[in-house]
């Protein structure tokens, strides 16, 4: 598993404080991150992959300084956002999970190869060639997952990623997250979600109030909610 | 207007990207130059003739002139008003046989094709310009066209669910809000997948 490790880490937004000196080492296979709507969770989960960068102190994936090493960093973390739509960027499917290897300019047979297998691991062989935005919004979320996860990140970090889907779409798409063997680091409002996971952070307006297994963290959480 | 890949095996289908582009660019000169109407419907039928090659259906070949009939339905009474109707037939004909010919190529040819033609064509230029670069904004046009159809027909659904149909302004600003807040999105996730230097 990688180790990621946030050091004394703020971030300001607009001239507030989204997260407040949070320190944390991460090594689990599978972390949640749950919180209110503007808690800071989301923040928390950008810092990983670089998207934000620590106003104060440093977050480091394998001993890798996020704000200093974006590139490589990115090809150990992957992201799944909320909204799939915004992640696709080719018409078709089987494009879309090709593009993510451009960047390694990878000899044409292994390319296709591997989009093939990746394809087939999460059932979106049928609908290879079908525009991507004509798919449901489960298809959709399994294209992106499909998409980050051909390029073969250590981590995968997801942001609320069946927020936008009915009940049906939302268990699929968390069957096949549940399948994978990738260390994995969940924010979502969905509690029964990570009542299997490893560790579960809860995060309340920029603080971790509850780092504990999942029973204790939900219950913090749950209490915070009453 | 760009019509999304449709897979075939047709002779068109099999022809490279490049191959497909250069002859694209080739024939809109051509069209451009020929004077004479019946030149011009000569021009679109042969168009028509390529959708049969590939395999596509009329319903789709003519698809891909709807989103450009309304313009010519204003601009073709104007033309014939002011320059006749022989000029107008021309003008009409013209445009519809560049839709025709660019829709067929975007049909027959996948984006990644073109993205590894452009940048083979690009590479000469490549301490000026990023080969790379220009394939996703182009990958990332085409990809535009159906996400601000389906932002354009949300606010549509909203602003008649609020009883507003007749504001301009109640479509103009959420579309524009919505769209630059996708950009932003989009160009986040581009930076999640690696695209980022």
């Amino acid at each position: 598993m990688s180790e990621i490790v946030f050091e004394h880490v703020t971030h300001r937004y607009d001239g507030d404080e989204v997260l407040t000196d949070v320190s944390l080492a991460l090594t689990e296979r599978r972390i949640g991150i749950v919180g209110a709507n503007g808690s800071g969770k989301s923040t928390l989960a950008r810092l990983i992959n670089g998207l934000v960068h620590p106003t104060a102190g440093r977050v480091l994936v394998d001993g890798l300084d996020v704000a200093r090493n974006g590139r490589e960093v990115r090809r150990r973390v992957g992201f799944v956002f909320t909204n799939p739509d915004n992640q696709i960027v080719m018409p078709t499917v089987r494009e879309d999970v090709a593009f993510s290897l451009r960047r390694f300019k990878l000899d044409a047979t292994d390319a296709a190869a591997r989009v093939h297998r990746t394809l087939e691991r999460f059932g979106l062989t049928e609908l290879a060639d079908r525009p991507a935005h004509r798919l449901s919004g489960g298809q959709k979320q399994l294209l992106a997952l499909a998409a980050v996860l051909v390029a073969e990140p250590a981590v995968l970090v997801a942001d609320e990623p069946t927020t936008l889907l009915d009940a049906r779409n939302a268990d699929l798409v968390e069957r096949h997250f549940a399948a994978l063997d990738e260390q994995v680091i969940l924010v979502t409002h969905r509690l029964e979600s990570v009542e299997s996971f490893d560790r579960v952070l809860v995060v309340e307006e920029g603080r971790i109030v509850a780092d504990a297994a999942p029973a204790d963290a939900l219950s913090a959480y749950r209490s915070l909610l009453r | 207007m760009i019509g999304v890949y449709r897979p075939g095996r047709s002779p068109l289908h099999r022809v490279g990207a490049g191959w497909k582009l250069g002859g694209l660019a080739a024939s809109v000169i051509a069209v451009a130059l020929l004077p004479e109407w019946w030149m011009l419907l000569t021009a679109l039928c042969v168009a028509a003739a390529g959708f049969a090659i590939a395999g596509i259906g009329p319903r789709v070949a003519f698809a891909q002139l709807v989103p450009v009939l309304w313009i010519l339905a204003i601009a073709a009474p104007l033309n014939a008003l002011f320059s006749g109707w022989e000029s107008a037939l021309v003008m009409a004909l013209r445009v519809a046989t560049f839709v025709g010919l660019a829709a067929l190529v975007t049909l027959t040819t996948r984006v990644s094709a073109m993205l590894d033609a452009i940048r083979t064509a690009l590479r000469p230029f490549g301490d000026r310009i990023d080969p790379e670069r220009v394939g996703i904004v182009l990958a990332m046009t085409i990809r535009a066209v159906p996400l601000m159809a389906e932002i354009v027909t949300t606010v549509l659904d909203a602003r008649r669910a609020r009883g507003a149909e007749g504001s301009l302004r109640a479509v103009a600003v959420p579309v524009v809000v919505r769209s630059l807040q996708t950009a932003d999105a989009m160009g986040e996730a581009l930076v999640a997948r690696g695209f980022d230097d």
